[in-house]
C-alpha cells in the first residue's frame, strides 16, 4: 500500500496512458471485451485518484513531491532541481478529483451499447489519452511537462473533435481548434523557452524563487504570453469562438473531457498567476485583466447562448459562461490578495471560484450528456426539429432539469452555493460585476430553459413516434454526475471544507509551502 | 456540516428545504379548506376567453427556436454587432487572440 | 546589437512572419505553413537560448573536462518540441485533407458554416 501510495502521482499518468495503447490490441478480443477494458481503466484510474486524495487530506494537506527518477539528492555545486517532479498541494487533488468524476462519467457514456457508426476503439483511446494529459497537467510541478501535457491534450482533443469524419463541420471545427491551440501552445513554448533562459531552470518552485531577480521585461512577456495563452485555452472571450465550435462538434461524451480540459487550462493559469508570480509583477493590473476578460466572458457567452439553434453550440457558450465566473472569482481573489491590506473576502472568492469548478463540471456534463441522447434519439441538432420527448425519456428530462437549474443557480442545489459565495465577495469589490453575474446567471436559466422548452415539452413531431428506450449505462453516467449535484447541493459545508478549502488556501498563502516541498527536500 | 458561510451571510440548504416543505405543506392544508362542490370537466373549469373556443396545444405552442424573439429583438443593435464578431473565420480568431496578447503585454508593460 | 544576439532577432522574424502567413494568407494549406513556421521560430529560440560563447557539444565522455559546453537542456526541449510540431503539422494537414473533400474549397473566407 506504501508502494501505491508514493507512486500513485505517477500511476496516475500510467495507467490511462497504457490503457489508450492497449485499446486498440484489446478491441481485437470483441467489443463487449473492449469496454469492459476501458471501464476497469477508468475505475482504477479514479480509485488511485480518490485514494491519493484521501491520504493526502488525512497528511494535512501538506504538498507532495514525487521525483520522476529517484531521489533529489543533487551533485555538489547545483542549486537548481534537475530531475521532472510531480507536485501534489490542496488545488491539484481538487483538480484530480473534478478530473476523475468527468473522466468515469464520460468512460461511462461512451461505453454503452447504443450502435455507433465506427470507429469505437480509437475514440476510447483518443478519450483516455486526452485524460492523461489532464491528469499530468494537473499534477505537474515542471513548466516544460506542463507544455507536453498541453500539448498532448490539444491532439488528442482536436482528435476528438474532428473524429466524425463524414461530418463537414466537425473537420472545420477540428481545424480551427487545433489552429488555435497550437498557436497557444507555442507561446506558451516561447514563454517557458525565456523563462528558461533568465532563471536556467525549469521546476515551477525553483522558478518562484527566482522570480523578480532578473530583468522585469523577460518576466513580464513570458507573463503576457502564458497569461493569454492559457486563457485562450480556457475560453475566455475575446478568444472564445472555437469552444462552441468544439464542444458542440465533440461526439457525445467527449464534450465534458473538452470542458475539463479547458478547466485544467484554468488551473495552470491559477498556478502560473499564484504560486509562480505571486506578487512579483504589478498584480493589481493582473487582476483587473483577469476581471475585465471574465466579465466579459460571462456577458458574451449567456447573451450568446441566447440565440443559438443547435442544442449542443447553446449548452457549449453556457459553458463558456460559467468559465468566466471561474476567472471572475479567482480574479477578485488574486486582487485582495495583492492589495495592500489582504481583505478576507478575497478567501472567499477563491473558495467560491474553485467550488465553482467542480459544480459546474458536474452540471455541464449532465446538459451535454443530456443533450447527447436528445440529439440520437431525435436524429437533429437543431431545436426547431425537437420536441415531447419528456414522455418517453422521463430521467433524461429530470437529468437535464437538474443540470439547467443547478448551473443557474436555483437553491437548494450546488451552482447556487458557489455562486452566492462569488457574489457575495465580488460585491464587496466591485458591486456592478456582481450585479452583472447575477443578471447573467437569470438569463442563463432563461437560456437552459429554452432549450428545455425545444427538446422535451410540447407536441411531438411524428417521426419521433415509436419506443426507444436510453441505454443503461448511459443513464448511470448521467446519475454519477446528479449524485454529485445533490449531494454538493445538499451538503455544501461538508465538501467546501474538505476539498475546496485546501485548494484556495494552496492559492491564497500555499505559495511558500509549495516552494520548500521542493527546495528544502533538495539536500537529499 | 451543511451550511456555508460566506463572512457576510450564511447559507443552510438542510433549513431552506426544511421551510420550503414547512410552507408548502401549509399550502397544501389551506388549500383542503376549500370548496370541492364543483363540476370538472364543465364551463366551470375551462379557461374563459370571451366565449371563444380554446385552440389545441399544438397550434399554441412556441417551439423553443422562437421562444424569446421579444428579448432578443430588443437587444438586436448588441446582437448584431456580437455576431457579427462570430465571423467563422480563423484568421479572425487568431486576429482577435494577436490582439488581446498586444493589449494584454501593453497594460503589463506600461504598469508599474 | 553583437552577432550572437542575431539568432534571437531572426526567430523573432520567424514568428512574425508566421503570424503574418496565419492572419493574412486565405489558404488554409498557407496558414498551417505559417503554424509550422511560427513552431520554427520557436525552435530557433529555444537552441539559442543554450549557446555559450566558443561551445562545444554538451558531451562529456572522451572529452576536456574543463572545456566550456553549451547547455544540453534546451536541445532536449527542442527534440521535444519538433517531434510535437511534426505531430501537430500531421493533424492540421489531414485535418485540410477532409475539409477539402467535404467543401470543395481551401478558401478560409468560405468555410464558415460554424459561425453566429
Amino acid at each position: 500500500m506504501n508502494a501505491l501510495l508514493h507512486h500513485a502521482p505517477v500511476l496516475l499518468v500510467a495507467v490511462p496512458l497504457l490503457g489508450a495503447f492497449a485499446v486498440p490490441l484489446v478491441a481485437k478480443l470483441g467489443a463487449n471485451v473492449r469496454r469492459s477494458f476501458v471501464g476497469i481503466i477508468a475505475l482504477l484510474t479514479t480509485a488511485i485518484a480518490g485514494y491519493l486524495a484521501a491520504s493526502f487530506y488525512a497528511a494535512g494537506a501538506s504538498p507532495i513531491v514525487y521525483v520522476l527518477g529517484g531521489r533529489m539528492s543533487l551533485p555538489s555545486g547545483m542549486v537548481a532541481p534537475i530531475r521532472i517532479m510531480f507536485e501534489v498541494d490542496g488545488l491539484s487533488v481538487f483538480m484530480i478529483l473534478i478530473t476523475a468524476l468527468v473522466a468515469l462519467a464520460a468512460v461511462l457514456y461512451t461505453s454503452s451499447n447504443w450502435k455507433e457508426r465506427s470507429g469505437g476503439p480509437m475514440k476510447d483511446s483518443l478519450m483516455l489519452l486526452l485524460i492523461v494529459g489532464i491528469f499530468g497537467m494537473e499534477l505537474t510541478g515542471d513548466l516544460f511537462n506542463f507544455f507536453v501535457f498541453l500539448e498532448i491534450t490539444s491532439i488528442a482533443a482536436c482528435s476528438l473533435v474532428g473524429f466524425r469524419v463524414w461530418r463537414g463541420r466537425s473537420q472545420e471545427a477540428a481545424f480551427k481548434v487545433m489552429t488555435l491551440y497550437t498557436l497557444s501552445g507555442l507561446f506558451v513554448l516561447l514563454a517557458v523557452g525565456l523563462l528558461y533562459g533568465q532563471y536556467g531552470g525549469l521546476n515551477i518552485a525553483y522558478l518562484a524563487t527566482m522570480i523578480g531577480s532578473g530583468t522585469a521585461l523577460v518576466d513580464k512577456i513570458a507573463l503576457g504570453l502564458l497569461l493569454t495563452g492559457l486563457a485562450m485555452k480556457a475560453g475566455a472571450v475575446p478568444m472564445h469562438m472555437w469552444a462552441p465550435d468544439a464542444y458542440g462538434e465533440a461526439p457525445g461524451a467527449a464534450s465534458i473531457v473538452l470542458v475539463a480540459n479547458s478547466q485544467a487550462s484554468l488551473y495552470g493559469l491559477f498556478r502560473i498567476l499564484f504560486t509562480l508570480y505571486g506578487s512579483a509583477y504589478s498584480p493589481q493590473s493582473i487582476a483587473w485583466i483577469l476581471i475585465a476578460l471574465a466579465a466579459a466572458t460571462i456577458i458574451v457567452g449567456v447573451t450568446m447562448a441566447l440565440i443559438q439553434r443547435d442544442i449542443k453550440r447553446l449548452i457549449a457558450f453556457g459553458a463558456v459562461s460559467q468559465i468566466g465566473y471561474m476567472m471572475l472569482a479567482v480574479g477578485v481573489g488574486f486582487a485582495a490578495m495583492t492589495a495592500l491590506e489582504p481583505a478576507d473576502f478575497g478567501f472567499v472568492a477563491l473558495q467560491g471560484g474553485l467550488f465553482h469548478m467542480i459544480n459546474d463540471a458536474a452540471c455541464i456534463g449532465l446538459l451535454f450528456l443530456a443533450a447527447g441522447v436528445v440529439i440520437r434519439r431525435a436524429g437533429t441538432r437543431d431545436l426547431q426539429g425537437m420536441g415531447g420527448l419528456a414522455h418517453s425519456m422521463g430521467w433524461t428530462t429530470g437529468f437535464f432539469m437538474l443540470g439547467a437549474f443547478a448551473l443557474a443557480g436555483m437553491p437548494p442545489l450546488n451552482g447556487f452555493a458557489s455562486k452566492l459565495m462569488i457574489y457575495e465577495s465580488t460585491f464587496k469589490l466591485s458591486p456592478v460585476l456582481a450585479i452583472l453575474a447575477i443578471l447573467a446567471s437569470i438569463l442563463l436559466l432563461a437560456v437552459f430553459l429554452r432549450a428545455f422548452q425545444a427538446a422535451f415539452l410540447g407536441p411531438r413531431p411524428e417521426r419521433l413516434n415509436g419506443p426507444q428506450s436510453v441505454p443503461a449505462s448511459m443513464l448511470v453516467s448521467m446519475g454519477l454526475l446528479a449524485i454529485v449535484v445533490i449531494a454538493f447541493g445538499l451538503f455544501p459545508g461538508f465538501f467546501v471544507d474538505k476539498i475546496v478549502t485546501p485548494a484556495a488556501n494552496a492559492l491564497w498563502n500555499g505559495r511558500d509551502a509549495y516552494i520548500q516541498a521542493v527546495m528544502l527536500g533538495m539536500g537529499g | 456540516m451543511t451550511g456555508i458561510t460566506t463572512g457576510f451571510g450564511a447559507w443552510n440548504p438542510i433549513a431552506w428545504l426544511l421551510l420550503f416543505l414547512g410552507v408548502a405543506a401549509a399550502a397544501l392544508i389551506l388549500r383542503r379548506f376549500g370548496n370541492k362542490q364543483y363540476k370538472k370537466n364543465t364551463g366551470q373549469t375551462k379557461a374563459f376567453l370571451s366565449g371563444n373556443e380554446e385552440p389545441e396545444a399544438s397550434a399554441l405552442h412556441v417551439r423553443g427556436a422562437h421562444l424569446y424573439w421579444g428579448f432578443v429583438d430588443g437587444l438586436s443593435a448588441y446582437y448584431r454587432r456580437v455576431r457579427a464578431l462570430h465571423t467563422g473565420v480563423l484568421s479572425d480568431y487568431v486576429a482577435l487572440f494577436v490582439g488581446t496578447l498586444g493589449v494584454v503585454f501593453i497594460v503589463l508593460v506600461l504598469s508599474r | 546589437m553583437t552577432l550572437g544576439q542575431m539568432p534571437f532577432v531572426v526567430s523573432a522574424l520567424l514568428v512574425v512572419l508566421g503570424l503574418y502567413a496565419l492572419l493574412f494568407k486565405r489558404n488554409l494549406i498557407k496558414m498551417v505553413i505559417g503554424v509550422s513556421i511560427i513552431e520554427t521560430g520557436v525552435n530557433l529560440f529555444l537552441v539559442t537560448v543554450g549557446y555559450r560563447a566558443g561551445g562545444q557539444a554538451p558531451i562529456y565522455t572522451y572529452s576536456d573536462p574543463s572545456a566550456v559546453r553549451v547547455l544540453p537542456t534546451p536541445q532536449a526541449l527542442t527534440l521535444t518540441s519538433i517531434v510535437i510540431g511534426l505531430a501537430t503539422t500531421a493533424l492540421l494537414l489531414s485535418f485540410v485533407v477532409f475539409i477539402h473533400r467535404h467543401y470543395q474549397t481551401l478558401d478560409a473566407e468560405k468555410i464558415k458554416e460554424l459561425k453566429g
